[in-house]
């Protein structure tokens, strides 16, 4: 028989508001094995915790039940406690009497027995409930990101000058993502490029960083501390090692008409190119839906004009196989397909462009040399009416339902630019709220309405109708006047609202990382482990967690950058103890929890039993690395004679609860 | 192939020719309208309030006549009104629960019948390029604005036709019966509806501004499936103004069926 000790926290008035902890202490010192029960405001505290190391030590317990909070919150602390009171940390069970029960009833009576019922079921639980001890497993001291742009460039920079190796997977060409295609950056109006180009040198410098561009995950298996990657290194039919970026295959390539991604399609690019002047790696890269010579095996010019003999036509995806200690997502965002959103006319007319077409058209490195012209004309635009939250905090089932975040700021700077350089441009810009709660954000704001006059029109654009004359009609609504406007514009700038990469989905799939409904990853806890996914070992960088600017961004880069270096500076992690066993005598060997296994951990050995008679049979069964293991359960569910069990989530654990729970008192 | 048909009442007095050519059109092309027996008024406009039951009733009555066959409609205010009553009769248990203890039907109606618009009977049931194969008299070189108004398409998740705020099915008619069409911005914008029996510069306006986007696109005329918007555009709004036709006639023209 257990000697158990009961604890019931108040969680000051969290608990003890809905649940009579006095009366739940009281009953449940009745039930069979409890030796001591007793309630106590804050059981975490330090005050709290020496109640029960004292109780441990004072009536011998052998076993431990804290009616609480959600395990997630301070199992951990309950079993650190009782470990150093000399306690196996594994005889404490926490009864979750507050997110299960206090929080979710109102009426006394009523949760106050149902924390009763869920104390007993805990006790039942301790009752059958046997010491574990962890073991440890080694960490590869090398880190993945997944991702290329500032998120993932800041995150490898910060890993890799802790000391540890970093490897960079970037599906495009080069590395730089999104910040690569801005003009400058708010609040301080420095060029994106002058920022980010240096970072990304530092990268492809780096002794200890080593980028995969033009490449994929391909496949992931393993756990914390020991992730086995498989990477695809896409085709790009240029010989990265020996590529210099001369460029001199870009300039004679005669396939001219092909639509520039860096330029969101604005002008043209080869069959053969580099992205932009300042990609890392700067190499030639062949795109085989427009190359003469991959299409139909005839030109071949790229590779008479290299000097250093780099192209490669029958070049084919390769695999390489690599292992991470741990592994961090920066798959980033893209702006939402404008589909939905007809009333704006960008499929109707060249001169609706969104934002991120607009730093193109700003930028110095971009289709108009940074001059501000329409799409359509080339002409000057001299009314330019940007609109905001376009898709952004959408309840028309249209768009996305959150805000893009960093719209508002973006379309201040954008504002205040084209006035700056134009000041002979009217701007208009229509918002339903404009939100700059940033350092110094809100005075950038207010800049670009006071300083520079540009018109801040709260209310929404309800159409963009192109008229023969090439001018657009922006039919809006003045919401503080109380009025329709009808403005004639030369461009309208649409503030479209981002969304997470469309990779990123498949990737969560891999890396068993959960996601939101918008495919945003999720985070360990909101509030307290912003940077880490529930799955040890995945970690997350930038916007693929919540829209960001680049500040938030490159904090959040280098705080995950930090959860990393911690992992990486252990030399063995302790393992979960509770982890799956197969019980020989019962297993028949059909392979049922093999097949289920995510993380390969079950294998099978031909063993020797003894038989009646001085007999022996050989018999295959199944086996556990407990190194392996991640304690999921899926085995024992799939288990047709029973023979697989948890380590103290055991069936007759689980029975030994559900019985207690269903006995009627 | 059988449809039952709902013609409502404008077509019975200002609006015959919308009606008349259609049902030769529909004869043509091997379908056959069964007029609804004892339709009523669909009310003109649905009701927006959730506890208005009984302007919605008429169109249950007919929506229920229909189960067997599915109903065509054809202006786009009955349309509209129909096609939004029905969607309540599926999707609104309280709504369909009290119409249904009031029109005490033999067996209880729940938004079973497909409703089908006319133009979505041509591009789905017949197909344009069967429609197209059909034509005698093809309308080469005309410049045709469509015109859809607000209801025919709005609110766009119920009605189901079409993209409302870039529709397509009018433009994919007019090339199936020959002719050529013509894009004008405010093709789906509000003609002025029903405003003109309280304000007419107000009506005038609105359609004034429709009828000048489609004559700067430089069209020879416009189409329209509904009465109202076709009074609206003749009626209200100012010169210049194109020719408006209902869109049955111009598919009877080019179909060989319409009467010199």
């Amino acid at each position: 028989m257990q000697r158990i000790g009961v604890f019931v926290c108040w969680c000051g008035s969290n608990i003890a508001g809905t649940v009579d902890v006095k009366a739940v202490s009281e009953a449940l010192s009745h039930e069979p094995g409890v030796v001591y029960s007793i309630n106590y405001q804050y059981m975490c505290s330090e005050a709290g915790q020496n109640l029960v190391k004292d109780a441990i030590r004072d009536y011998n317990l052998t076993g431990v039940v804290i009616c609480s909070c959600s395990p997630r919150m301070h199992e951990n602390t309950f079993r650190k406690a009782a470990a150093s009171a000399g306690l196996n940390p594994y005889m404490v069970e926490i009864a979750n009497i507050r997110e299960q029960c206090s929080w979710i009833h109102k009426d006394m009576p009523t949760a106050t027995e149902k924390a009763i019922i869920l104390g007993r079921a805990a006790i039942a639980k301790v009752h059958l409930n046997a010491p574990l001890m962890a073991g440890e497993s080694p960490v590869i001291k090398r880190a993945l990101v997944i991702g290329g742009g500032i998120a993932g460039i800041q995150t490898a920079l910060d890993i890799a000058d802790a000391g540890f190796e970093v490897d960079i997977v970037e599906k495009e060409p080069t590395i730089g993502g999104k910040m690569t295609q801005l003009d400058k950056t708010f609040p301080t109006l420095d060029c994106a490029a002058c920022i980010l180009t240096p970072k990304m040198v530092d990268c492809a410098q780096h002794e200890k960083i080593n980028i995969f561009s033009f490449s994929e995950v391909e496949k992931v298996k393993g756990f914390v501390g020991n992730f086995h990657v498989t990477i695809k290194k896409k085709a790009r039919f240029v010989d990265e090692t020996k590529c210099t970026g001369c460029g001199e295959c870009t300039a004679k390539c005669p396939v001219k008409g092909v639509p520039n991604e860096f330029n969101l399609g604005m002008d043209n690019r080869r069959a053969i190119y580099i992205p932009f002047a300042q990609a890392v790696p700067k190499v030639a890269t062949i795109d085989p839906n427009y190359c003469n010579m991959l299409k139909n095996g005839k030109c071949g010019l790229c590779a008479k004009v290299c000097g250093a003999g780099a192209i490669d036509y029958k070049q084919q995806d390769q695999f390489v196989e690599r292992e991470y200690g741990a592994i961090v997502v920066a798959t980033g965002f893209n702006p939402i397909k404008l589909d939905q959103f007809d009333e704006f006319g960008y499929s109707q007319s060249k001169d609706v462009i969104t934002s991120l077409e607009f730093e193109r058209l700003t930028n110095a490195a971009g289709p108009t040399s940074g001059t501000l012209l329409r799409p359509s004309d080339g002409k000057h635009p001299h009314t330019i009416v940007f609109v905001q939250c376009v898709g952004s905090r959408d309840t028309s089932g249209c768009g996305k339902t959150y805000c893009s975040r960093i719209c508002c700021m973006y379309t201040a700077k954008h504002a205040m630019l084209t006035r700056e350089k134009y000041p002979d441009t009217d701007v208009y810009v229509f918002y339903i709220d404009v939100r700059s709660p940033g350092k110094n954000y809100d005075e950038f704001y207010r800049r670009a309405v006071e300083q520079y006059g540009v018109h801040y029109i709260k209310g929404m654009v309800g159409k963009v109708a192109p008229r023969a004359d090439g001018k657009l009609m922006v039919q809006a609504s003045d919401l503080i006047a109380g009025e329709q406007l009808h403005i004639e514009a030369d461009l309208v700038v649409l503030a479209t609202a981002i969304e997470p990469d469309k990779t990123a989905r498949p990737l969560a799939t891999m890396l068993t990382a959960s996601m939101d409904t918008n495919d945003f990853f999720t985070e360990a806890h909101a509030k307290l482990r912003p940077v880490e996914s529930p799955t040890a070992g995945i970690f997350l960088s930038g916007a693929c967690q919540g829209p960001k600017d680049i500040p938030d961004t490159v904090s959040q880069a280098g705080a995950a950058a930090a959860k990393v270096i911690g992992l990486l500076a252990k030399d063995k992690l302790t393992t979960n103890p509770c982890v799956a066993e197969s019980n020989e005598l019962m297993c028949n060997g059909c392979s049922s929890c093999e097949k289920v296994c995510p993380y390969g951990a079950i294998t099978y050995l031909d063993k020797e039993f003894r038989m009646p008679d001085r007999t022996t049979m050989v018999r295959r069964v199944a086996s556990v690395n407990p190194a392996v293991c991640q304690g999921c359960g899926a085995c024992t569910v799939a288990c047709p004679s029973g023979a697989m069990d948890l380590k103290g989530f055991s069936n007759s654990q689980i029975m030994a609860e559900v019985d207690a729970i269903c006995q009627m008192k | 192939m059988i449809f039952s048909y709902y013609p409502g009442c404008t077509l019975k007095t200002k609006a015959k020719d919308l009606d008349r050519y259609a049902r030769l059109s529909a004869e043509a092309l091997g379908i056959e309208l069964r007029e609804l027996a004892e339709w009523q008024c669909c009310g003109g406009a649905f009701s927006m309030a959730k506890d208005e039951i009984a302007t919605k009733l008429s169109s249950v009555r007919a929506l229920a006549d229909a189960r067997e066959t599915g109903l065509v409609t054809l202006c786009s205010a009955c349309h509209n009104v129909i096609k939004q009553t029905n969607h309540a009769m599926a999707t609104d248990a309280d709504f369909a629960m009290k119409a249904n203890n009031y029109m005490k039907l033999e067996t209880p109606y729940n938004g079973e019948t497909q409703v089908l618009h006319y133009l979505e009977m041509l591009r789905d049931v017949v197909g344009f390029d069967k429609l197209a194969a059909a034509v005698k008299n093809p309308l080469t070189g005309k410049k045709i604005a469509a015109y859809y108004g607000c209801l025919l398409l709005r609110p766009g998740k119920v009605l189901a036709m079409d993209n409302p705020e870039n529709p397509k099915i009018m433009e994919d008619f007019i090339r199936a019966i020959g002719a050529t069409p013509v894009l004008y911005p405010y093709r789906n914008e509000c003609c002025g509806g029903y405003v003109t029996m309280e304000d007419k510069n107000l009506a005038a306006k609105k359609s004034g501004t429709v009828m000048q986007s489609a004559v700067e696109a430089e069209a020879d005329m416009m189409i329209t499936a509904c009465p109202l918007c076709l009074y609206n555009l003749t009626k209200n709004a100012p010169e210049p103004r194109l020719p408006v036709y209902y869109f049955t006639e111009l598919l009877a023209e080019a179909l060989g069926v319409k009467e010199a």
